[in-house]
């Protein structure tokens, strides 16, 4: 017994700002003002993104990654979301939020670490404030609302961010965060890519209601927005962001994407979904609605497109030659890092192990 | 000095770490009006305002896992899990989170977060009430485990824990909240990761923490009655252990009988008898006894004198050993 579908069609309260064809449309309550460089500049996000996904997913074929989680398909709700933060706003991903990291300017090769396997993430969240990919789902909402407390206590005026999927939302901690967000009207977004896949399980296994919908009865507003449509999501994102930093309380927004690829390179969707409904999602792809957009209202030549595929080839050769060399951890490097201060079982492990090792090399 | 219950030894320590530091939060279901339902917490919320004193909804997953995003901020949260049995639905956020992100970002994040858990039984209580469920924490790397046994320690412990950059567990002995003793306040005590003897003797040593270190200190002198000179370890700090101290003593004495509470069968008892085993193999004169609670749940009230290791059962282990 299953609850009825939600189905492919996006209802009539979808956000939309751009659509499919590239076609520029107004929405009442969400405007978007962007000029030439910026619309340009969303699309080469969209564009290097894509291909620091797909020159991943070539790496872990090659067996130089253990596994990749692709984006393929949810390049503008990740880069439209991404790239309404400030820098004083803090953004927790899950493990797919590749485009995030490429807005907030976290180099890609420190993204495939914990796909090679020489670490568990590394990078410094403060550097650009993108934090530590999350693989249990959904325990990083409840950070993300714990750090909002942080800026609410700080008396900062800043948000956080938080991204999770649609099975992610039926999480206890998913919905803890919801409580607590909602109790102390914490400056956080919940950013929801509804890819419509949780690994097998499509989202009526989730949920009978429009995923949006459960932020009402935490008491918050939710909206849902075109995940494939980089302006409006750009645009409902800033609009979340601004209400929280001014003290509005949380805000859920579920982008309704697609995850076009397999849930990890582990993964074989032809075993539960069928074809035709990527084909479907396909005339709805996030970057060819901005080239077509660019390209109807003139605002780009076939120039700039190949420079972008120029600049993308360029980047996907730097990255694979930079995870290439990406070094293997030393021994020692198990002892490192598990406490931050002095410890007496982590001094005599490391001790035995080395000494046990030299023992090889006389 | 002054005279304080241990509860209100760990009030004043948590009073003197939040005057200490303005990044010091205490958070937890009904920490503030009301206290705590032990009291540990009282008046804090009034001293401290509602923002540093954080009545948090019912939820102990949500207290673990938004108490890591304020630490990620620079805070430094003290968490109450109301009782034992609770801490289960946090087990998530603890193994997973806190005691793996600073690996995860290595080094680059530091959680001092400390999760304070009034443990183990005898209060007469419903299920889920008088638990000990420190193995689950000490073997998860990542977390150090400690345990007061008195006022003394529960007043500089909980100040040191707060004060650590790492993730701590706290275990509090619930049935030890209102036994007495005098308290310097402002006074520096043992280092958190030491183990302390509290009781000097020469043919056994007795190991103990939380709840279980009066019940050892009331059977040594039982024994001492009886001729026998018994040594009692606080081990304080669960993990890491203080294996110096340990080791030290058992070398002298060449019996040892560990004590907890939590049940035998895989319990700490089990770690200390093998490394024990390890570092006093030439000088012990029996196998390391381990007493403890029985490998079933903890019973209802009205059974658990027998499950609970009491002063007979310590002096029975401390005659097994000495018949070697």
């Amino acid at each position: 017994m299953t609850a009825p579908s939600t189905g492919l069609t996006a209802p009539p309260e979808l956000v939309q700002l751009l659509t499919p064809e590239g076609e520029r449309i107004e929405h009442p309550d969400y405007e978007i003002d962007l000029t030439a460089d910026e619309v340009r500049s969303l699309y080469r996000d969209l564009v290097l993104v894509r291909r620091i996904d797909l020159e991943a997913v070539a790496l872990q074929r090659q067996g130089e990654l253990g596994l990749w989680a692709s984006l393929l398909g949810q390049e503008a709700a990740q880069v439209g979301s991404g790239r309404a933060l400030t820098d004083v706003d803090m953004a927790f991903p899950t493990y797919r939020e590749h485009g995030v990291a490429w807005v907030r300017g976290v180099d890609p090769v420190n993204l495939l670490g914990l796909f090679r396997g020489v670490n568990h993430g590394g990078w410094d969240p403060y550097e650009h404030n993108f934090h530590l990919y999350s693989i249990v789902i959904g325990t990083q909402t409840l950070h993300a609302v714990g750090y909002a407390m942080g800026i609410q206590r700080d008396g900062a005026e800043a948000a956080s961010i938080v991204y999770f999927g649609d099975g992610a939302t039926s999480q206890g901690d998913v919905n803890e965060a919801f409580i607590w967000a909602s109790v102390f009207n914490a400056p956080v977004v919940f950013f929801c890519q509804n890819n419509q896949w949780a690994i097998s399980e499509p989202l009526e296994k989730q949920s009978r209601i429009p995923l949006y919908k459960r932020a009402s009865g935490f008491g918050f507003p939710g909206v849902r927005v075109d995940g494939n449509d980089v302006f409006a999501c750009l645009a409902v994102t800033r609009k979340a962001l601004a209400d929280a930093r001014a003290g509005q309380g949380p805000t859920m927004v579920e982008a309704f994407t697609y995850r076009m690829g397999a849930h990890t390179t582990s993964d074989d969707p032809t075993r539960y979904r069928v074809a035709d409904e990527l084909e479907a999602w396909k005339l709805k792809d996030p970057i060819e609605r901005v080239k077509a957009y660019l390209f109807r209202s003139d605002l780009a030549d076939q120039a700039f497109f190949d420079q972008i595929d120029a600049e993308a080839d360029a980047l996907g050769k730097e990255l694979r030659r930079s995870c290439l060399a990406l070094p293997d951890p030393a021994p020692e490097a198990l002892f490192e890092h598990v406490y931050a201060e002095p410890h007496a079982l982590m001094a005599e492990e490391r001790e035995q192990y080395l000494s046990y090792l030299a023992g090889f090399e006389r | 000095m002054t005279v304080l219950t241990l509860a209100k030894a760990l009030n004043e320590g948590l009073r003197a770490a939040m005057d200490a530091d303005p990044k010091v939060l205490v958070m937890g279901e009904d920490v503030g009006k009301l206290g705590g339902v032990f009291r540990v917490t009282d008046g804090l919320q009034k001293d401290f305002g509602e923002d540093r004193v954080i009545d948090t909804p019912l939820a102990e997953s949500g207290i673990i896992g938004t108490a890591i995003g304020l630490a990620l901020r620079g805070y430094r949260p003290v968490c109450e899990i109301q009782f034992d049995g609770f801490v289960f639905p946090a087990a998530d956020q603890i193994i997973t989170q806190l005691a793996k992100m600073p690996l995860r970002s290595l080094g680059k994040l530091k959680l001092p977060v400390v999760v304070r858990i009034p443990c183990g039984g005898g209060i007469g209580a419903v299920e889920h009430h008088s638990e000990s469920p420190e193995a689950y924490f000490t073997h998860t790397a990542g977390l150090r485990v400690v345990a007061c046994s008195n006022p003394v320690d529960a007043y500089t412990m909980i100040q040191d824990a707060v004060r650590c950059d790492d993730p701590i567990v706290f275990f509090e002995p619930k049935r030890r909240y209102w036994d007495k003793a005098d308290v310097e306040l402002g006074a520096p005590g043992l280092p958190l990761g030491k183990a302390k003897v509290v009781r000097s003797g020469n043919d056994v040593t007795l190991l103990a923490y939380g709840p279980m270190v009066k019940t050892c200190l009331e059977s040594a002198a039982v024994a001492e009655e009886d001729g026998r000179s018994v040594e009692v370890i606080d081990l304080r700090s669960l993990s890491p252990l203080d294996m110096g101290v340990i080791a030290e003593s058992v070398n002298r004495t060449g019996r040892c009988v560990v004590v907890h509470e939590a049940p035998v069968f895989t319990g700490l008892g089990g770690e200390l008898a093998a490394r024990i085993s390890e570092t006093c193999f030439f000088r012990l004169e029996s196998p390391v006894i381990r007493v403890g609670g029985f490998s079933t749940p903890y019973p209802p009230s009205r059974l658990e004198e027998h499950y609970l290791p009491d002063l007979d059962r310590v002096l029975d282990a401390v005659d097994r050993v000495l018949a070697y």
